[in-house]
């Protein structure tokens, strides 16, 4: 059971936080000019930070204990191919999820 | 009285931001469902959606809560999860950082991985928007994405235990991902930075306090712009 004083204090606490990781540039900097370089690595922030979010839930999902499922990497990387061949979000969301819950169908798991 | 291009901007980010749906949905449903087995009554798990609404890091905390982790500890991994909001906020600010003040707020607080991912493609894509523009664009993405995250955790809490295991839903977080990421990899130096981003996360998945996303992602931005810099000449800007 979680204890109610520690529960809150997570929420308000852990809200303010990331409030104020998110507010920190945004209210901090407004308009002034940013450096060149730095505007050159905001560019590829995005594209730089959803793989080395999704990277280690596609090796070791936490659904199998952490241990590699070919299924899943087999669905994630069709689907990241999809998705840069034919530049659609769609496209790329149904063979990925094809591949993850037909396979899982198909296989029996 | 916004003008009609504001107003066609926003609902560009509607249309943007609707597909995330597919993915707030069922991870707010199993934040609701996850919370109430932990013993979290609705008001609690509704409220845990609302004043933190950053996915990763809710789950982060919950996990840690349940298992009696010293409340500090809690707060500095799930703030460590939410560490990459930062470069968000960093990275949104050339584009909105000309907003008043309270704007600039609601921004901030509705700076998740999906509206951030979104509106940072898209002022990429078209850079000729007006502030404007851009803000209602945001706005417009916010709608299918952030009162969702609340209605779905509320409609979890009730469900509570009757969502069943094993059906592969957490696999639906990184496969939204995945299928945004792809369409993104216009250039080699998005291609690089993806790439190494990638790798280094798993190479550094050892560090605690999730740093191993940090370091993948900063090591990623590195290298694309590295890339970018030398190909500058030939390829041309992005």
């Amino acid at each position: 059971m979680i204890d109610k004083t520690a529960l809150w204090t997570v929420i308000v606490l852990l809200g303010l936080g990331s409030f104020g990781l998110r507010f920190v540039f945004l209210g901090v900097i407004g308009d002034r000019e940013l450096p060149e370089w730095l505007l050159r690595h905001l560019r590829y922030t995005a594209v730089a930070v959803i793989p080395a979010l999704v990277a280690p839930l596609v090796i070791w999902p936490a659904a199998t204990g952490g241990e590699t499922d070919p299924l899943r990497v087999t669905a994630a990387g069709l689907a990241l191919a999809v998705g840069a061949v034919t530049r659609n979000l769609y496209a790329a969301l149904g063979v990925g999820a094809l591949v993850m819950f037909g396979g899982g169908w198909l296989l029996g798991a | 009285m916004p003008q009609p291009n504001v107003m066609s901007s926003f609902w560009r980010g509607v249309r943007d931001g609707l597909p995330f749906l597919l993915v707030v949905g069922p991870f707010a449903l199993l934040f609701g469902v996850i919370a109430t087995e932990a013993g979290l009554n609705v008001f609690e798990t509704l409220s845990f959606s609302v004043v933190v609404i950053a996915g990763a890091a809710q789950f982060t905390a919950l996990q840690l809560l349940s298992e009696n982790t010293p409340v500090v500890v809690v707060l500095a991994s799930a703030l460590a999860v939410n560490l990459r909001m930062a470069m968000y906020s960093a990275s949104i600010t050339p584009h909105l950082g000309a907003l008043p003040l309270w704007k600039r707020m609601i921004t901030a607080y509705f700076l998740v991985d999906q509206t951030y991912a979104a509106a940072a493609l898209n002022y990429e894509k078209h850079p000729n928007q007006t502030l404007a523009q851009k803000f209602a664009y945001f706005m417009g993405v916010v709608l299918p994405i952030c009162p969702p995250w609340y209605v779905f955790t509320l409609v979890g809490a009730w469900l509570g235990n009757a969502v069943p295991e094993g059906l592969g839903i957490d696999f639906v977080l990184p496969l939204a991902f995945i299928a945004m990421l792809g369409p993104s990899l216009r250039t080699g130096a998005h291609r690089v930075a993806a790439t190494v981003g990638g790798v280094a996360a798993l190479v550094f998945a050892f560090l605690p306090y999730n740093l191993g996303l940090i370091a993948g992602a900063l090591l990623g931005m590195m290298a694309g712009a590295e890339f970018e810099r030398r190909m500058l000449p030939q390829e041309g800007k992005s």
